[in-house]
């Protein structure tokens, strides 16, 4: 019994991790561009093609791919921030949602279009290798996938707490009109935020690819995880999406294991209802 | 050194500024006073290319600045204490200041710059590592006092920085921006407390209902019968 509840608490927090770095990007962007990106899973599906993709054309190791894929993912976010989302900044929430989720339906479209809805993944030599010590398994890929997720959402945070930009990110979040008043160039950090947002949730596509599927559609499986991550760690705190993550990964695993998987949506449910009913400023938001 | 032509602005349709104009000698300390409401904040947010300026000029040291993006009116020199201070709250007192210096130029000198800031106001050094949201409303109107002198002003807007201090601290503040005044810093000093702000200007405007409706020398709006009447309640 034991065994089994410390492997499930390595299975979740791994798990955890990928969504932890998928929902720090979707609480950057809500937290400074006071934006919710519906289009978010859509570029974590991009991230997983383009991963994909690198592998099966020239053969380039999905982890190695995030050399490409975050830069190339960046650039991508800076030109949709500067085409779709600057022009809807200041525009009523309504029309922000249309213009996201308008993005998100586009993009399912064009994938579907391009490569069908074939699901895809990629298989590495390393692809079924497990560690295994003390009754324990845990799967080499999962292992690397949260390993760098850590370790991306760590750079993350540090930029955010030593760079000159990442301070002024940080200060526009919290008190824009001073933000501006203090010489910050609102428009250049809100694409900033927003390239640095959808890097790291295409990283997450990339480290994905190996343990996932690839398909059209499969952003919104993972954006629901999101939103319930970002409402649990509290909208506007990046510690509390990597906590909240780690958290749902742990939730999604006892459940898997003690109630069934099928069942992990209405999981994600109820917690959602419970954050509302009980914190709704999440467990980490500062109201 | 700074000057308003006919400026008017709007929030949505309705008219906050009409046909306002004023002008600031370089190294002086020229005052704006009016009850609340009467367009003060809107005139600096005007001034800072927070609000649109819908027609007139504005010029500073001889460029056209009205309708520049925010942060380049900052680095020309023109800098805003806002109304309520507006700290960064979730930002330790050094942080903000840091931000005070973001702009090239005062990056530069920014140790520099903080030994004065520190020098003007010790207790800012002695919490430092404090987060600004934790400070006392005094201590407050002093790190916001001291992140805009970080971003090396030539000209310092203050908007109402007495606001909601209490008296010993009312005097304290004005006695601040004498003395910053006093070390070649121009200062454009918003009040709706008339009686101390008309004692340190040298010049002053008395704005009512966006227009403004007086303007003179800081001594004698103070003696103004007007004036008196409406703002000193005597
Ligand atoms: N954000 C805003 N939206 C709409 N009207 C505003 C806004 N800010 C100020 N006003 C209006 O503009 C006028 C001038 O306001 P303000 O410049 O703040 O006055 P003061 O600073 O002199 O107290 C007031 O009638 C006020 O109600
Ligand atoms: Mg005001």
């Amino acid at each position: 019994m034991l065994a089994t509840v410390i492997q499930l608490i390595i299975n979740g927090l791994l798990l955890g991790g990928i969504y932890a770095l998928i929902s720090i990007g979707l609480t950057l962007i809500f937290g400074v561009l006071e934006i919710i990106n519906f289009a978010h899973g859509e570029f974590l599906m991009l991230g997983m093609y383009a991963s994909y993709w690198l592998f099966q054309l020239f053969g380039v190791d999905p982890y190695l791919s995030l050399l490409m894929v975050i830069p190339t993912f960046f650039l991508v976010g800076l030109a949709v921030q500067r085409i779709i989302i600057q022009p809807i900044i200041n525009a009523p929430p309504l029309n922000q949602i249309f213009a996201t989720v308008g993005l998100s339906l586009v993009l399912q479209n064009v994938a579907l279009f391009f490569w069908k809805a074939d699901y895809r993944t990629v298989r590495t030599a390393y692809s079924t290798l497990c560690l295994k010590t003390g009754g324990l398994m845990i799967s080499l890929p999962r292992l690397v996938a949260f390993v760098l997720a850590i370790a991306m959402i760590s750079a993350l945070l540090m930029f955010l707490k030593r760079t000159y930009t990442g301070k002024a990110i940080r200060a526009l979040a919290q008190e824009k009109r001073a933000a501006m008043l203090m010489g910050i160039n609102v428009y250049r950090m809100y694409q900033i935020a927003f390239g640095i947002g959808i890097a790291c949730v295409g990283a997450a596509g990339a480290i994905l690819i190996p343990i996932y599927y690839a398909f059209p559609t499969v952003g919104a499986l993972f954006v629901l995880i999101a939103f319930v991550v970002v409402i649990l760690g509290g909208y506007n705190s990046l510690v509390g999406a990597l906590i909240g993550g780690l958290i749902i990964g742990l939730v999604e695993a006892f459940s898997g294991f003690f109630l069934s998987p099928h069942l992990k949506e209405a999981v994600y449910f109820v917690i959602f209802i419970l954050i509302l009913l009980f914190r709704p400023t999440g467990l980490f938001g500062r109201g | 050194m700074l000057s308003l032509e006919n400026i008017s602005a709007y929030y949505g349709d309705v008219q906050a500024l009409r046909d306002i104009s004023l002008r600031i000698k370089e190294g002086k300390i020229v005052t704006i006073i009016g009850s609340n409401g009467a367009g003060k904040s809107t005139t600096l947010n005007t001034i800072s290319g927070v609000l649109r300026c819908a027609s007139g000029k504005i010029e500073f040291l001889g460029g056209r600045i009205e309708n520049l993006p925010p942060h380049q009116i900052v680095e020309l020199g023109v800098v805003q204490i806002p109304e309520a201070r507006l700290l960064f709250p979730y930002m330790t007192v050094l942080e903000n200041l840091e931000l005070g210096a973001y702009t090239p130029k005062a990056r530069k000198g920014k140790e520099q710059n903080q030994e004065i800031v520190f020098g003007l106001f010790p207790v800012l050094e002695e919490r430092k590592t404090q987060l600004a949201g934790t400070l006392s409303g005094g201590e407050q109107q002093m790190l916001a006092i001291a992140r805009g002198l970080m971003a090396r002003p030539k000209l310092l807007m203050l908007d109402e920085p007495s606001l909601g201090l209490a008296p010993l601290l009312v005097k304290q503040v004005f006695g601040t921006v004498k003395e910053i005044n006093a070390q070649g810093i121009t200062v454009l000093l918003v009040e709706q407390n008339v009686f101390h702000s008309l004692s340190i200007a040298d010049e002053a405007y008395v704005l009512e209902n966006g227009r403004v409706v007086l303007g003179g020398g800081g001594k004698e709006i103070l003696e103004n019968p007007r004036v008196k009447e409406a703002y000193l309640g005597i």
